[in-house]
């Protein structure tokens, strides 16, 4: 309990409600609302009455997106890691090349070519195209939801090589000597250790993570982005949606930042 | 499985095509990046030693460019940047320029590097020991000379590591102009493989440019890595 008191002091000061109240303190927030207040009132703001419905599904479906392509990339992350550190040859090999392309070539590349390459050649067997899979592989997400969930593997796969070869011997060995097995040995010191180490990285990637999924509206999938794309189509404004997009997008980086520093602070306290 | 003669250079084939977008992205992102060092340059020595509402200024600039997605920087820059310059053009009464799509690109991405490099630029700066800079003050250099002469060159050991990773940011972040209609590599690649359905042969190679721009790039890197921390014992620490 001391532990997570005194970790939730390092990462808010407690002088911020004090300096608040200074007069310089004052300056930045005033001159957010005055800017806010400009904005609202010289822009044209009455299509938020139509698409506050679509708006919100679009954040849903970016955050629904977000959530699962992290976890399922992360997982897939932890086997590039081990991979690439104990396998043999034959998985280490494809686990550094996987890693090594994905972060070598851009996402909206990557996304194309399974949403347009991959389309394709899926369309032209028509095993394929008789089996229950089919009307899922002609939608958009399962391609969208892919690439997101291979970019982050690659990352984070990366990160995880580091951090799993960067997990002390010695601990590795008390392990083994304790009579341990590999599989307890893993999940009890090697992986938990290893993630502790490199936890700041991860929750970095995640932030990174965010800022790539509007990538998806241009395979048709109706993300926040998309939705702002079409109210810029029908309504022909240049500024007003645009700020209010990268409003959203300010509001759930910081969100997003304070969930992740409260997961760290709970995982490094205890 | 692949139609290798759609690659030549020669009209049936895209070569050309593919070769022509890809010189628009590496124009794009060699100067968006020297654009971005600028930025950097002077946003770090601002965010150090400026007054407060010119750090301020620069803090907020960095803080949302790090926060908005770049692929809705770009739109917006692109967009609402061009329209912006021109709506004060015309308030001063110059006549509105048709900014070409090449120049808007590369003031995109050097906006957005420029957020990242003065992050870089400011810890590479700071970790250079102070007494360096008082010794040099001591000797009565001017500060533009101690600028100059001290702290750029030994900051450098320092930024290298975080400029090379921006480097690769800025290659793969060209791509992202593709969407607001710029024909860089991926959006020629995207309008040869639309045209000849071969999809899955012009998206492999494409990739493979990438890929081979990454790979050079990090070699090089490598060599000025080694270049630059020769004689810097501490960086190795």
């Amino acid at each position: 309990m001391l532990d997570d008191h005194t970790s939730a002091v390092v990462h808010e000061p407690s002088h911020r409600l004090m300096s608040l109240a200074t007069p310089q303190a004052l300056v930045k927030p005033a001159l957010l609302v005055l800017f806010l207040a400009l904005i609202g009132y010289y822009g044209e703001w009455n299509w938020i009455a139509d698409y506050w419905r679509l708006l919100l599904h679009g954040i849903a479906v970016t955050l629904a997106l977000l959530v699962s392509s992290s976890i399922i990339g992360f997982v897939l992350a932890l086997l590039l890691g081990v991979f690439q550190v104990t396998g043999p040859r034959t998985l280490a090999w494809p686990a550094q090349a996987f890693c090594t392309i994905i972060r070598g070539t851009p996402l909206l590349l990557q996304l194309w070519m399974l949403y347009f390459g991959l389309g394709a050649v899926f369309a032209q067997y028509p095993e394929i195209r008789s089996s229950f899979v089919w009307p899922y592989l002609r939608e958009a997400w399962p391609y969208a939801l892919a690439a997101l969930v291979f970019s982050f593997a690659g990352y984070v796969g990366e990160v995880m090589r580091g951090a799993f070869a960067g997990v002390p011997k010695g601990e590795l060995e008390a392990a083994r000597a304790f009579g341990m097995s590999r599989r307890k040995m893993f999940l009890r010191i090697w992986l938990p250790r290893a993630v502790q180490r490199v936890l700041p990285v991860l929750t970095g990637e995640v932030i990174l993570q965010l800022k790539s999924t509007p990538l998806v509206a241009t395979v048709t999938m109706t993300d926040v982005f998309a939705v702002v794309a079409k109210v810029r189509q029908d309504t022909y404004l240049t500024y007003e949606p645009l700020i209010l997009l990268a409003l959203i997008y300010v509001v759930l980086t910081a969100i997003l930042a304070r969930l992740l520093r409260l997961c760290e602070a709970r995982v490094t306290g205890n | 499985m692949f139609d290798i003669s759609l690659l030549s250079l020669t009209p049936p084939g895209w070569g050309a095509t593919l070769l022509d977008g890809f010189a628009n992205s590496l124009t794009l992102a060699s100067g968006g990046y020297a654009i971005g060092l600028l930025l950097g340059t002077a946003g770090a020595l601002g965010k150090l030693n400026g007054n407060a509402f010119f750090r301020e200024a620069l803090e907020t600039y960095t803080t949302v460019v790090r926060a908005v997605p770049e692929l809705v920087l770009i739109l917006f820059l692109y967009y609402a940047g061009t329209d912006a310059m021109n709506r004060l053009l015309a308030a001063l009464d110059i006549p509105a320029v048709d900014v070409g799509g090449l120049a808007a690109g590369i003031s995109v991405i050097g906006i957005v590097q420029g957020a990242y490099s003065t992050e870089v630029l400011r810890g590479a700066i700071l970790a250079v020991p102070y007494g360096q800079i008082e010794a040099a003050k001591a000797y009565g250099m001017s500060p533009l000379r101690i600028l100059w002469r001290i702290t750029l060159p030994a900051m450098l050991p320092f930024a290298i590591p975080g400029l090379a990773n921006l480097w690769l940011i800025a290659t793969k972040d060209t791509a992202l102009l593709a969407v607001v209609g710029f024909r860089e590599l991926a959006l020629a690649t995207r309008q040869a493989a639309g045209t000849t359905k071969d999809y899955m042969l012009f998206f492999t190679t494409a990739g493979a440019m990438y890929l081979a721009l990454t790979i050079v790039s990090s070699l090089v890197i490598k060599m000025v890595e080694r270049r630059v921390t020769r004689r810097l014992a501490v960086a190795h620490a």
